[in-house]
């Protein structure tokens, strides 16, 4: 048995549960409509972009990126969920490869991320948001946007792993807030007091957000400072670096569930 | 040669022994039992024997395969069927044993084939495609007893199975290990029920802080804490003939038990020299109840 089978396998139990239980994922996606309704059209009006443009232009790629942030939230439930029911030792106990239970996790969420991301494309179009520079530039703003995902899913897998109970997981849930309004998914830096543009500038989110933005032709509210000559550059450098901090942190958690 | 095969496995959590020279000899076959208290070390014993956990000393072999160096011949070889019911709740029975056959390498037709299988063998199938949160108690063990025989495995481990359920989920899961057992399977079950052991185990290990106290067949064990037991009830005074036998009053039952050493007869004289009028005597065997409490007092409790 390939690790490979195996992780495919888990995958599609995954799959299987949205078929199954589809108003998770669907109530998920409400949410992302939910909270793009609320900025674009509720406070939009009163948020200025520095340099210029559109309000909706600019909140499109932030909220992607946002909502690629929140998964790790679901891949830190998921994955503490099976540790604590005992179904991670199921696996562990049957002949399939150490990094089949990761793969299984990488691969649902992916898939979900993936749907996510063009519902809420296609919902951004249907808005009034759009897209203005060339296809390919665009597809690689897609790509960044799941770059990040991957990131999250790991630190999602070490938080489940580590912390299994459900405590962790109201503590992602309650953090990724913070995290997610300390950048310029929502607002741009420029308009915060300047330490706390500082802070949100360096938040990896920033970076795929300003990336994004770039790359879709849409107004970046960066008018100097790093984000303004790096953000792709920047936009791989986090998640590569915060994947190389907790693929194998979280590969050492799962191997200490034998401690 | 022993199926499963344990000596000297010690495994340290913190200050606390979970494991102190756990030794386990079982042959082909059989259902052994496992009895212990809370804390006894069971689960950790189950844990190492399944390769879940690393040992800090000690040699193991499940099925011939050594839990260290051969893990995937090991897990290739058993069936786990955890303290709580490791099954995916949103997915339905089949679905469940389809994706678990699949992990073990069956290709998609066979482990659908496999899954219809046990779910007519575990009377599931009426409730096949059904959400597993949907289930009883007792079908979800039943269902997880499956998910651990989809190999038809050499060794099934059950980590005390009918914990919580009510006596008719228990009876049920009990004819399914029964079942599992009459068809070849080995199976090591933990359990804290003496009732449970003596029922369905032939041989049974008593655990106490790590390590195994006494081992056996029920009834040497039984026999080995002495002799039979009788209760004598009565219309007379019951401290009195209590202090004259050496036996334990019950207030309640009006009625004194007693081991019986030296014959019926010698009791029975004794209890009429006091006119202690007997309504009622009872002769019978310890139960294994008396055996696991004689056993774990007899341990110092460290």
């Amino acid at each position: 048995m390939t690790t490979l089978r195996a992780g495919w396998i888990i995958t599609q139990r995954d799959l299987a549960h949205w078929v199954r239980q589809p108003w998770g994922p669907i109530f998920g996606l409400m949410f992302s409509i939910m909270l793009l309704l609320v900025f674009g059209f509720l406070f939009g009006g009163a948020i200025n972009v520095p340099g210029g443009g559109d309000y909706i232009a600019y909140l499109l790629p932030g909220m992607m990126a946002l909502s690629m942030l929140f998964g790790v939230e679901s891949t830190a439930t998921a994955m503490g969920n099976d540790a604590r029911k005992g179904i991670t030792d199921r696996f562990r106990a049957m002949p399939i490869g150490s990094a089949s239970v990761a793969l299984g996790r990488v691969g649902a969420d992916m898939t979900n991320s993936t749907v996510e991301l063009l519902v809420m494309l296609v919902g951004g179009l249907a808005v009034g948001w759009r897209i203005t520079g060339d296809a390919t530039a665009a597809a690689l703003a897609v790509l960044l946007l799941l770059l990040l995902r991957f990131s999250m899913l790991w630190i999602g897998i070490f938080i489940g792993l580590r912390f299994r109970g459900e405590g962790a997981t109201s503590a992602v849930q309650v953090l990724v807030w913070p995290i997610g309004f300390l950048s310029t998914a929502i607002v741009s830096a420029e308009t915060m007091p300047g330490w706390l543009g500082a802070i949100a500038a360096w938040n990896p989110l920033s970076a795929t957000a300003t990336a994004a933005r770039e790359l879709f032709g849409n107004p970046t509210g960066v008018t100097g400072g790093v984000l303004a000559d790096h953000a792709v550059l920047l936009a791989v450098a986090w998640p590569v670096l915060l994947t190389a901090i907790f693929a194998p942190l979280s590969a050492r958690a799962y191997r200490r569930l034998r401690a | 040669m022993d199926t499963l095969f344990a000596e000297g496995l010690r495994k340290r959590y913190g200050d606390l022994d979970a494991l102190d020279g756990f030794d386990l000899h079982v042959p082909a076959g059989v259902i052994h039992g496992l009895l212990g208290p809370n804390g006894a070390g069971k689960t950790t014993a189950v844990k190492a024997l399944t390769t879940l956990i690393d040992l800090d000393a000690g040699t193991a072999r499940v099925a011939g395969f050594d839990v260290r160096g051969q893990a995937r011949q090991v897990r290739a070889s058993i069936g786990l069927v955890g303290q709580n019911p490791a099954v995916d709740e949103i997915l339905g029975g089949r679905q469940n044993l389809v994706m678990f056959g699949r992990l073990y390498g069956l290709g998609k037709a066979a482990a659908q084939a496999r899954a219809d299988e046990l779910l007519d063998l575990f009377e599931l199938t009426g409730a096949a495609e059904r959400a597993v949160s949907t289930y009883s108690g007792g079908m979800r063990r039943r269902l997880d007893i499956a998910a651990g025989l989809v190999l038809t495995p050499a060794v099934l481990f059950l980590d005390e199975p009918t914990t919580g359920l009510d006596p008719r989920a228990r009876n049920e899961v009990w004819t399914s290990i029964r079942e599992t057992a009459a068809r070849g399977t080995t199976v090591l079950l933990t359990t804290q029920y003496l009732d449970e052991a003596d029922q369905l185990a032939s041989e049974i290990s008593v655990m106490n802080h790590g390590r195994v106290i006494a081992e056996g067949s029920p009834e040497a064990l039984k026999r080995r804490i002495g002799g039979d037991r009788v209760t004598v009830t009565l219309r007379g005074p019951l401290d009195e003939a209590a202090r004259a036998l050496g036996g334990v009053t019950d207030e309640e039952t009006r009625s004194v038990t007693v081991e019986v050493t030296e014959g019926l007869a010698a009791i029975v004289r004794t209890l009429d020299a006091l006119d202690a009028g007997i309504e009622d005597l009872q002769l019978r065997r310890p139960t294994l109840d008396e055996v696991f409490l004689t056993l774990t007092e007899k341990e110092p409790v460290t």
